[in-house]
C-alpha cells in the first residue's frame, strides 16, 4: 500500500471557485480510480490561491487481476452468432469453453501497476476538469484545441510513494519540484513524498490546508480585535474568502477616523466587506467601532505597519465617498427623490418605477382601507409606499444596490418621518425568499404585500412568466413572499379579489396610454387638416378617448380575455409555490391539489387549514379506508360512464360564491336493501354536517362527518353488488355512489390524493 | 516612474510606443492593443496612454477621481509563461518592496462591451489598493485571440501616489525644484483642466453636435470598412465611443438607449476588427501555416 500526492499549481485561482474545485478534484479522481478498479479511501484535498492538492493514502500498488466470464451462443447456434461473439470478445473459437453445449469466453485481465493508471488518470482529470470560467494562454493558445484551465497551469507534482508519476499536459510536465510562498520563498522546493508535502510547504510559508488557514484567520482576527479591547463582528464568508486569497494569512488590526462613524454602520460594514474584504469590529457596548481587520499574505519585515497604513488610506477614500453620499442624499427629501423615479424604467412594457410606485401606493392604501391588512392606517400605508422606492435614485444605493430599502429607512428617520413609515420603507422588500424575516408591522405588511402583488400582476398580465429555470424577474420569490406574508400574519383574503385590483390598475394604465396616443394622433389629424384645437378641446378629446377605451364592451372584453386568464394563471402559480413553501413544513402536495381542485378556494389561509385537517384525517385509519372506498366508487362510476363531478365547495367571501350543484338524487327505492338504506341515511346526515362545517371553517368536524361514511360504504361494498342484473337496482346504486363521491368532494377532491 | 517602466519593459523585448493621438477611454483602445492583439504574430509593446472618462470628472474636488489620467499599458503576445514574475519585477523596479507591502492577485474578469472583448485575470492589489489590471485576452472584437495576449494596465497616478506617499492626486510632485526653477505638482498641471473639462463634459458640451458627430463617425467608419481601410475605420470607432461617453456625461442618453448605443459602438469596433483580420489574414496564413481564425 502506497500514498499518492498530486499538486496542480496555477496562477491565482479565484477564491470563490476553490471549494468547487476541491469537490471537482475529489469527484474526478474517484471516478478515474473506480474505472481502473482501485479502491480509494479517505482523500485529503486542499487548496490555496496557487495550488490544488490531493493526497490519497494506502492505494494498492497494482490493480487486482480479474477474470471475466461471458456467456456466448449455444454450440448448436448458427455460425453467424458464433462469429459475432468472437468479434465481441476478440478471441478465437479454440479459446472458448464449451460447457454443456453453451460457449463461454473466459477473459483474464491482468492487474495493472497503479503508477501506470495514475499516469493516464492525471491528464484525463485535468482535461475533464469543469471550472465556472476557464481560459487559454501562452504560445499553445494559437490553436483552439489548447488546454483550458481557470488561469495558466504552471506545474504538476505527482508522486506515488517516492516514485515520480511521469505525465505531461499542455506543455507542463510532472516533477518533484513545486514553489513556496510567492514572496517569502520564491525558489523551487523539492517534495519527497506525500508525507513531507505539507510540512515542506509550511517551511516555505505556505499553509496548504485551507481549513487551517481559515482557523488562523478566524482566531487571529478575533484576537487582533480583542487585544485592542474590541470584538470582531464574525463573518464566516469573509473568513473563507480571505483564506482563498492567502497562503500565509496574517490578520492585522487597523483604525479609521472616528468621524466616519456618523455614516450608518451597515454602510461601513458593506464598504469594508465588499470592496476591501475587511472585517469590522464592535466596541464594548456592541456598537460599530472605528476599527477594521485586514488579512495580509506576508509576514511583513516591519510587522505590518506599512500594510495597515496603506489599507487605512484605501478604506478612508472609500468611506469618504460613502460619507459624501450620506450627506448629499440627505439634502433632498425622500419625496423629492421619489420624483426622479420617472427616469428609471421598471420594465419597457410596464412603464417607469414612478408608475409602479403610484400603483403600489393605491394598492397598499386599499389593502389597509378594505381591512385586508388589519389595524393599518391607510394614509400611512399610502405614504410609505410612495416613498418606499425613493432611495433607488440616491447616490448611496447607486453605489451599493444591496442597501435598497435600508437607506430609505435611514433617510426617512433622518427627515423626521415616524417609525411605522420608516420601518415600512426599510423592510418592504422582505421577505426575500423563504427563511427571511417576515414583516408583521401592519404598514410594512401592506406595502410589502402591495409591492409584490403589483409585480406579479404586472408580469402575468403581460404573460412574462417564469419558465423552467428561467425567472428573470424573480417572480417565484415574489410569490413565496406573498405566501409568507399572508400565512405568517394570518391574513384572510380571496386572492381573486386581491389580484383584481392591481391587475385593473396595470390594464387601466396601458389602455389609457394607448387611448392617449390615439387621441394625440387625432389631434394631429385635425391640425394637419388646418383646424387647430384649443388646449381645452385637446384635453377633452383625450379624456373622452380614455373613458371610451375603459368602458362599455371594450372593458368587458379586456376583463374576460386578458384579466381573467392572467389571474387564473397567477393563482395556479401561487398553488405551485404554496406546495414548494409547504413541503418544508411537511404538508403533502397532493392534498393541496385536492383542495385547490375544487375551485373557488383562493383564501390561502383557509386553504391551508383545510389541507392540514385533511392531512391529519388521511393519516388515520378512517381516512385511509374512506379513500379506498372513494377510489372504488369512482372506478365503478367511471365504468358506468357517470362523471364524478366534484361538488364545488363554495368559498364564502370570495367573488365566486356560486354554490355547488346539488348532488345527484338517490330517491327512496323499493328494491333497496338494509345496506343501501344505511348508506343513504349516513349520507343524509353526513352531507349537511360536512357542508356546514366547511362553511364555518371547522375543518376537523368536516373530516369527522366524512369519517362517519366509512363504515356504511365498507358495508355497502361488502354487502351488495352495484352492477345488479336488475337495471333499476343498478341505477339506484350508481346514484348512491355518485352521491357518496359528491359528498366527499364537498370537502376535497379525493381523486387528486395519492395512495 | 515612466522612464523606469520603459527601461524595464524595453529590456524585456517590448517596443516602446507613444500614446495614440485620439481621445480614448483606456489604453486598451490604442490600436496597438485592440487590432494587434488579433492574429498570430508576436507583439510586445509598452506605452503610456492618456485616457479620458468624462463621467469620472469631479471638478477637481475628489482626491483620486479624474476625467483625464494616464495609464501605462504593456501587451505581450503570446503571453509569456513568467508574465506574473515579470510584472512583479516591474513593481520592484519602481520601488515597491513585496516583503513590506502586501501584493495580491484578486479575481477581476475584464470585459469591454463596446469593444466586444473579454479576458480573465485579476486586479492587482497593493495594501488593498488596486494598482494594475492584469488580463489574459480571450476575445477581441468578437474574435478569439489566437494566441492569447497578456495585458498589463498600470494606473500611473495611483502608483505615484503610493510611491510618493501622498493622499491627494493633485499633491503629486511632477518635477522637483532645480536651482531657481520651482517644482511642479500634478495640480499645477491638471487641476484647472479637471475643473474646466468637468464643466464642459457635464454642462456645456453641445449635445446636438455630439449626436451629429456620433452619426458622422458611425457613417464614416462603415465607409472606411467598405473601402478596406480598417485602421482608418477603427479611428472612427474610437471617435464614436468617446462621443457616446460625452453624451452619457451630459445625461441625455436614457437607460434603454444606452444599451442600443453601446451595441452600435460595438458593431463599429467589431467591423473594424473583422476588416483588419480580412486585410491581414493572407499574410498571416502564409507566414504561420496552420493558423486559422
Amino acid at each position: 500500500m502506497t500514498d499518492f500526492l498530486l499538486e496542480l499549481r496555477s496562477e491565482e485561482i479565484p477564491a470563490r471557485m476553490q471549494a468547487g474545485a476541491r469537490a471537482e478534484l475529489d469527484k474526478l479522481f474517484r471516478a478515474q480510480m473506480a474505472a481502473a478498479g482501485i479502491d480509494v479511501g479517505d482523500l485529503s484535498i486542499w487548496s490555496t490561491p496557487r495550488r490544488l492538492a490531493l493526497i490519497a493514502k494506502n492505494l494498492p500498488d497494482a490493480t487486482a487481476a480479474v477474470s471475466e466470464e461471458l456467456k456466448g451462443p449455444r454450440s448448436s447456434a448458427p455460425p453467424q452468432a458464433l462469429e459475432g461473439f468472437l468479434r465481441k470478445t476478440g478471441l478465437t473459437q479454440d479459446q472458448l469453453e464449451d460447457r454443456d453445449g453453451v460457449y463461454f469466453a473466459v477473459i483474464d485481465k491482468p492487474g495493472r501497476a497503479t503508477a501506470e493508471v495514475l499516469a493516464e488518470a492525471i491528464p484525463a482529470i485535468i482535461r475533464a476538469f469543469a471550472w465556472p470560467k476557464s481560459m487559454r494562454w501562452g504560445k499553445d493558445s494559437a490553436s483552439s484545441e489548447s488546454l483550458r484551465w481557470v488561469r495558466p497551469l504552471s506545474g504538476i507534482v505527482a508522486i506515488f510513494g517516492e516514485e515520480l508519476i511521469p505525465c505531461e499536459i499542455g506543455g507542463v510536465a510532472s516533477g518533484y519540484a513545486t514553489r513556496g510562498h510567492r514572496f517569502h520563498c520564491p525558489g523551487e522546493i523539492t517534495i519527497g513524498s506525500a508525507s513531507d508535502y505539507a510540512e515542506k510547504l509550511r517551511a516555505c510559508h505556505v499553509i496548504v490546508d485551507h481549513e487551517e488557514r481559515q482557523t488562523i484567520i478566524r482566531d487571529g482576527a478575533a484576537k487582533a480585535a480583542a487585544d485592542a479591547g474590541l470584538t470582531l463582528v464574525a463573518d464566516e464568508g469573509l473568513v473563507i474568502e480571505n483564506a482563498g486569497l492567502t497562503e500565509w494569512p496574517v490578520p492585522l488590526l487597523g483604525r479609521f477616523d472616528e468621524a466616519f462613524l456618523e455614516v450608518p454602520p451597515e454602510v461601513i460594514q458593506l464598504t469594508a466587506r465588499v470592496n476591501q474584504k475587511y472585517f469590522v469590529v464592535n466596541d464594548a457596548a456592541g456598537k460599530l467601532a472605528n476599527g477594521f481587520v485586514c488579512t495580509a499574505n506576508i509576514d511583513a519585515v516591519d510587522g505590518g505597519a506599512e500594510i495597515v497604513a496603506g489599507n487605512r488610506k484605501v478604506l478612508a477614500a472609500r468611506l469618504s465617498d460613502a460619507r459624501f453620499f450620506w450627506e448629499q442624499d440627505r439634502k433632498t427629501a425622500l419625496a423629492d427623490h421619489a420624483k426622479k423615479l420617472d427616469r428609471i424604467t421598471f420594465h419597457e412594457k410596464l412603464g417607469t418605477v414612478a408608475d409602479k410606485v403610484e400603483r403600489v401606493a393605491k394598492l397598499a392604501e386599499w389593502l389597509a382601507s378594505a381591512g385586508i391588512v388589519p389595524n393599518c392606517d391607510p394614509a400611512l400605508a399610502r405614504q410609505a409606499a410612495e416613498l418606499a422606492k425613493a432611495d433607488l435614485v440616491t447616490e448611496m444605493v447607486g453605489e451599493f444596490p444591496e442597501l435598497q430599502g435600508l437607506m430609505g429607512g435611514y433617510y426617512a428617520r433622518a427627515e423626521g418621518l415616524g417609525d411605522a413609515v420608516a420601518d415600512a420603507i426599510r423592510d418592504h422588500y422582505k421577505p426575500v425568499g423563504q427563511g427571511d424575516d417576515v414583516p408583521t408591522a401592519p404598514v410594512t405588511v401592506a406595502v410589502a404585500l402591495a409591492d409584490k402583488l403589483d409585480t406579479l400582476s404586472s408580469f402575468f398580465l403581460y404573460d412574462m412568466v417564469p419558465t423552467g429555470s428561467k425567472d428573470p424577474f424573480a417572480l417565484r420569490r415574489a410569490a413565496i413572499g406573498v405566501l409568507e406574508l399572508l400565512t405568517k400574519n394570518n391574513i384572510r383574503v380571496a386572492l381573486n379579489w386581491a389580484l383584481t385590483f392591481p391587475m385593473t390598475g396595470v390594464l387601466g394604465r396601458s389602455v389609457g396610454l394607448d387611448a392617449f396616443e390615439g387621441a394625440m394622433g387625432l389631434v394631429q389629424a385635425f391640425e394637419n387638416a388646418g383646424r387647430s384645437l384649443s388646449e381645452g378641446e385637446k384635453l377633452q378629446l383625450i379624456e373622452e378617448a380614455k373613458d371610451r377605451a375603459l368602458a362599455g364592451p371594450f372593458r368587458d372584453e379586456l376583463l374576460d380575455n386578458v384579466l381573467d386568464p392572467a389571474r387564473a394563471k397567477l393563482i395556479s402559480f401561487f398553488a405551485d409555490r404554496l406546495k414548494v413553501q409547504q413541503r418544508e413544513a411537511g404538508v403533502r402536495h397532493d392534498l393541496i391539489d385536492a383542495v385547490f381542485a375544487l375551485g373557488g378556494e383562493d383564501d390561502l389561509v383557509r386553504l391551508l387549514a383545510r389541507v392540514k385537517a385533511l392531512q391529519a384525517f388521511m393519516a388515520s385509519d378512517d381516512g385511509a379506508n374512506l379513500l379506498a372506498g372513494y377510489k372504488r366508487a369512482a372506478n365503478i362510476l367511471k365504468q358506468a360512464d357517470i362523471s364524478v363531478a366534484p361538488a364545488k365547495a363554495g368559498a364564502a367571501g370570495g367573488l365566486r360564491s356560486d354554490a355547488g350543484e346539488a348532488p345527484p338524487a338517490a330517491p327512496a327505492f323499493a328494491g333497496a336493501t338494509d345496506v343501501d338504506r344505511a348508506l343513504l341515511a349516513a349520507l343524509d346526515t353526513a352531507e349537511p354536517a360536512a357542508s356546514a362545517a366547511v362553511t364555518d371553517e371547522r375543518f376537523t368536524d368536516a373530516m369527522a362527518a366524512l369519517a362517519s361514511l366509512r363504515a356504511p360504504i365498507d358495508a355497502f361494498f361488502d354487502g351488495v353488488m352495484v352492477n345488479d342484473p336488475n337495471e333499476a337496482v343498478r341505477a339506484y346504486r350508481l346514484g348512491l355512489l355518485a352521491r357518496f363521491t359528491g359528498a366527499v368532494h364537498g370537502v376535497a377532491d379525493f381523486s387528486k390524493i395519492e395512495g | 516612474m515612466i522612464l523606469t517602466l520603459h527601461a524595464y519593459w524595453g529590456a524585456r523585448g517590448c517596443a516602446i510606443l507613444q500614446p495614440y493621438d485620439m481621445r480614448v477611454g483606456a489604453g486598451t483602445f490604442h490600436p496597438a492593443t485592440t487590432l494587434r492583439s488579433l492574429g498570430p504574430e508576436p507583439w510586445n509593446v509598452a506605452y503610456v496612454q492618456p485616457s479620458r472618462r468624462p463621467t469620472d470628472g469631479r471638478y477637481g474636488e475628489n482626491p483620486n477621481r479624474l476625467q483625464h489620467y494616464y495609464q501605462y499599458q504593456v501587451i505581450l503576445k503570446p503571453s509569456p509563461a513568467d508574465l506574473q514574475e515579470q510584472y512583479l519585477g516591474s513593481l520592484v523596479a519602481i520601488g515597491i518592496d513585496p516583503l513590506l507591502h502586501d501584493i495580491r492577485f484578486v479575481e477581476d474578469d475584464w470585459e469591454s462591451p463596446t469593444l466586444g472583448a473579454w479576458g480573465l485575470g485579476w486586479e492587482v492589489w497593493c495594501d488593498g489598493m488596486e494598482v494594475t489590471q492584469f488580463t489574459y485576452f480571450q476575445q477581441m472584437g468578437g474574435f478569439d485571440c489566437k494566441p492569447v495576449a497578456g495585458e498589463l494596465t498600470y494606473g500611473l497616478e495611483r502608483l505615484a501616489m503610493y510611491i510618493q506617499n501622498v493622499d491627494n492626486v493633485y499633491d503629486l510632485r511632477f518635477s522637483d525644484p532645480v536651482g531657481d526653477v520651482p517644482g511642479v505638482s500634478y495640480g499645477d498641471v491638471f487641476l484647472e483642466n479637471e475643473r474646466q473639462f468637468s464643466k464642459w463634459n457635464f454642462e456645456v458640451a453641445d449635445t446636438d453636435s455630439l449626436f451629429a458627430g456620433f452619426k458622422a463617425a458611425e457613417a464614416e467608419c462603415q465607409r472606411a470598412i467598405a473601402a478596406n481601410v480598417p485602421l482608418a475605420a477603427y479611428d472612427q470607432a474610437i471617435e464614436a465611443s468617446h462621443l457616446f461617453n460625452l453624451l452619457q456625461a451630459r445625461g441625455v442618453i436614457s437607460v434603454q438607449e444606452r444599451a442600443n448605443y453601446m451595441a452600435r459602438v460595438r458593431d463599429l469596433a467589431k467591423g473594424s476588427c473583422k476588416a483588419w483580420i480580412d486585410s491581414q489574414s493572407d499574410a498571416w496564413t502564409a507566414k504561420y501555416p496552420g493558423w486559422t481564425l
